[in-house]
C-alpha cells in the first residue's frame, strides 16, 4: 500500500538554506546538500529544493547543489523556482532532480505545463500553487512571483485545468498559514483532493506534529510538506513518522 | 576488472543512477568500473549493462533508436552473449513487446507482455508516486538480504505497468488498487518498475544484488 509522505523543505536562498516567513524574514540554516543528508538518514521521504531567488540569479548555483545532493543521496528530490524555461527542467533532471516544480510559469502560461509532461512525463512535472483566501468572494486565490502578485484567478478552477494539461502533482501552499505555526488550511487542501486525480502535497503552517496528521487526515493530501520544524532541531523526521503511525497514518 | 555499462541517451536518471552504482561499486570487493554507454562501441567492453529510464515509453525507445548501432549491439550482447542486464522503471518497460503509452510503440520483446496504464478507479491517484512495500512472487538472487515483508519499501513514480504474458517472468509485486509489477525477471535481464537509486538503502541493497548476480 503507497504510504503518506514526509517531505522536509529547503527554500535556498544564493546556495544557503533559508526558511522564510510569510515569505519576508529570512533565517539561514545552513548548507543545503548537508541539510539534505541529514533528512536522507533521517529517512525523509523526499527532499524538496526551492530555489527563492532564482528569477533574479544565475541558475548555475542550484544546478550544483542538485548535482551534490544527488551523488550523496540516493532518495526523490523535487526542485523548484524560478522554472519558466523547458531548458530549466532538462538541466535540473539531468542534475539529478527527479521532479521539477513549475509555479509563476505555469500560471503565466498553462500550456507550459503541458508542453514539458509531454516532453518529461507527468510524473516529473509538480506545479506549484500559492493560494491565499479572498474572503470576501469567498475563495482562493493563486498568487504567483514568491507571492507578491494576486492573479484573482480561483484556485480551484486553476488546478483543474492544470492537472488536466499533465500536471503529475500539486503542491499547495497556503499563503494564509505559511509562517504561522497554526497547521494547514485544511479546507484548502481537502477541496483539491476531492477534485483532483494526482497527488496533493500540503504546504504552509506546520508548527507541530499534529498539523502533519492534519493534513493527511482532514485534508486528504498524499504528503506533508514542513521546513521549521525540522530545520530546527525541534522534531526529527523518525519521531514524526512515528507520531503519525501511532495515529493510524501509514508511513514508511 | 568487471565494467558495467549505463546506457546514456539523455533519460532523466542517468545522473543518480550512475551515482548510486559508483556508490554501492566502491564498497565491494571486487573492483568495478561504472562506464557510460554513448555509442553502440561503448557496449563492447561491458560486463554487464543498465538500462534506466524517465518519460515517455515512445521517447525512450526513439532515444535508444537515434544513436546509430545501438539496439542491434545491445541485444547481441544481453541475448546472445548473456550478460546481466538491469532495466529500470521506462528502461524494463522497453523489454515489453509492445508499450501503449500515447502512440502504441513496439518494445524490445525479451519479456513477453505489454505496457498499458494502471487501471484508474475514483479513489485512485495517478500516476502512482511514492514509496509502496514490494511483495516477492518467488526467490531470486536479485532479493537477496531483503525480507519479503512489509518493510520492504521502494520509490515508484509511473502511469503505466508492465503486464507480464508468463506468470515466471513476474518476480514481485506491489498493491496499488490491483497487483502492479514491480521486478520482472528471465534469464539474465532483470528490470524493476522502482527507482533503486532512489529507494535509500534497500534500493542501494537492489543494486548490489545486481552487481553481484551470475544468472
Amino acid at each position: 500500500m503507497l504510504k503518506s509522505r514526509i517531505i522536509p523543505c529547503l527554500d535556498v536562498n544564493k546556495g544557503r538554506v533559508v526558511k522564510g516567513t510569510n515569505f519576508v524574514n529570512l533565517r539561514d540554516a545552513g548548507d543545503p546538500v548537508e541539510v539534505a543528508k541529514i533528512y536522507d538518514e533521517q529517512g525523509a521521504d523526499e527532499v524538496c529544493f526551492l530555489d527563492i531567488t532564482a528569477s533574479h540569479e544565475n541558475r548555475d548555483t542550484i544546478y550544483d547543489i542538485v548535482r551534490k545532493t544527488a551523488e550523496v543521496c540516493f532518495m526523490p528530490l523535487t526542485v523548484g523556482g524560478g522554472v519558466s524555461k523547458i531548458e530549466h527542467i532538462r538541466t535540473l533532471l539531468l542534475s539529478g532532480a527527479d521532479k521539477v516544480s513549475v509555479n509563476s510559469a505555469a500560471v503565466k502560461d498553462n500550456n507550459f505545463v503541458r508542453y514539458a509532461a509531454d516532453k518529461y512525463g507527468s510524473q516529473c512535472i509538480v506545479v506549484a500553487v500559492d493560494a491565499k483566501k479572498n474572503d470576501a468572494q469567498n475563495k482562493w486565490e493563486v498568487y504567483t512571483h514568491g507571492g507578491r502578485i494576486n492573479t484573482e484567478i480561483d484556485v480551484l478552477h486553476y488546478v483543474e485545468r492544470i492537472v488536466s494539461l499533465g500536471a503529475g502533482e500539486l503542491l499547495i501552499t497556503s499563503m494564509d498559514k505559511d509562517g504561522t505555526r497554526s497547521g494547514f488550511d485544511n479546507t484548502l487542501i481537502k477541496q483539491i483532493t476531492d477534485i483532483v486525480n494526482v497527488p496533493v502535497i500540503a504546504s504552509g503552517g506546520v508548527g507541530n506534529l499534529q498539523h502533519l496528521v492534519d493534513g493527511i487526515k482532514l485534508g486528504h493530501a498524499d504528503a506533508v510538506l514542513a521546513a521549521s520544524i525540522f530545520h530546527f532541531g525541534e522534531y526529527t523526521i523518525n519521531e514524526a513518522k512515528q507520531y503519525m503511525k501511532e495515529r493510524g497514518i501509514n508511513v514508511r | 576488472m568487471e565494467i558495467i555499462g549505463i546506457i546514456d541517451y539523455g533519460s532523466g536518471n542517468i545522473h543518480s543512477a550512475t551515482k548510486a552504482f559508483e556508490n554501492v561499486a566502491k564498497d565491494l570487493k571486487k573492483e568495478i568500473k561504472i562506464l557510460r554507454i554513448h555509442n553502440a562501441a561503448d557496449i563492447k567492453p561491458c560486463d554487464r549493462i543498465v538500462l534506466p529510464g524517465v518519460g515517455a515509453f515512445k521517447d525512450c525507445k526513439a532515444g535508444l533508436i537515434n544513436i546509430d548501432g545501438l539496439v542491434p549491439t545491445l541485444e547481441k550482447k544481453i541475448l546472445d552473449e548473456g550478460a546481466p542486464f538491469l532495466g529500470i522503471c521506462v528502461g524494463m518497460q522497453l523489454l515489453a513487446d509492445i508499450g501503449f503509452e500515447g502512440e502504441t510503440t513496439p518494445g524490445f520483446g525479451w519479456i513477453p507482455g505489454v505496457v498499458d496504464k494502471i487501471p484508474a478507479t475514483a479513489s485512485l491517484k495517478i500516476p502512482h508516486m511514492g514509496w509502496n512495500n514490494i511483495k516477492f512472487n518467488r526467490a531470486h538472487s536479485i532479493f537477496n538480504g531483503l525480507e519479503n515483508k512489509e518493510e520492504t519499501i521502494v520509490y515508484f513514480v509511473h502511469s503505466y505497468y508492465f503486464q507480464v504474458k508468463k506468470m515466471e517472468d513476474l518476480l514481485g509485486v506491489c498493491d496499488y488498487g490491483s497487483e502492479i509489477t514491480a521486478v520482472i525477471g528471465k534469464d539474465n535481464i532483470i528490470g524493476c518498475q522502482f527507482h533503486p537509486e532512489k529507494s535509500q538503502k534497500i534500493g542501494l541493497k537492489f543494486i548490489k544484488n545486481f552487481i553481484n548476480w551470475s544468472p
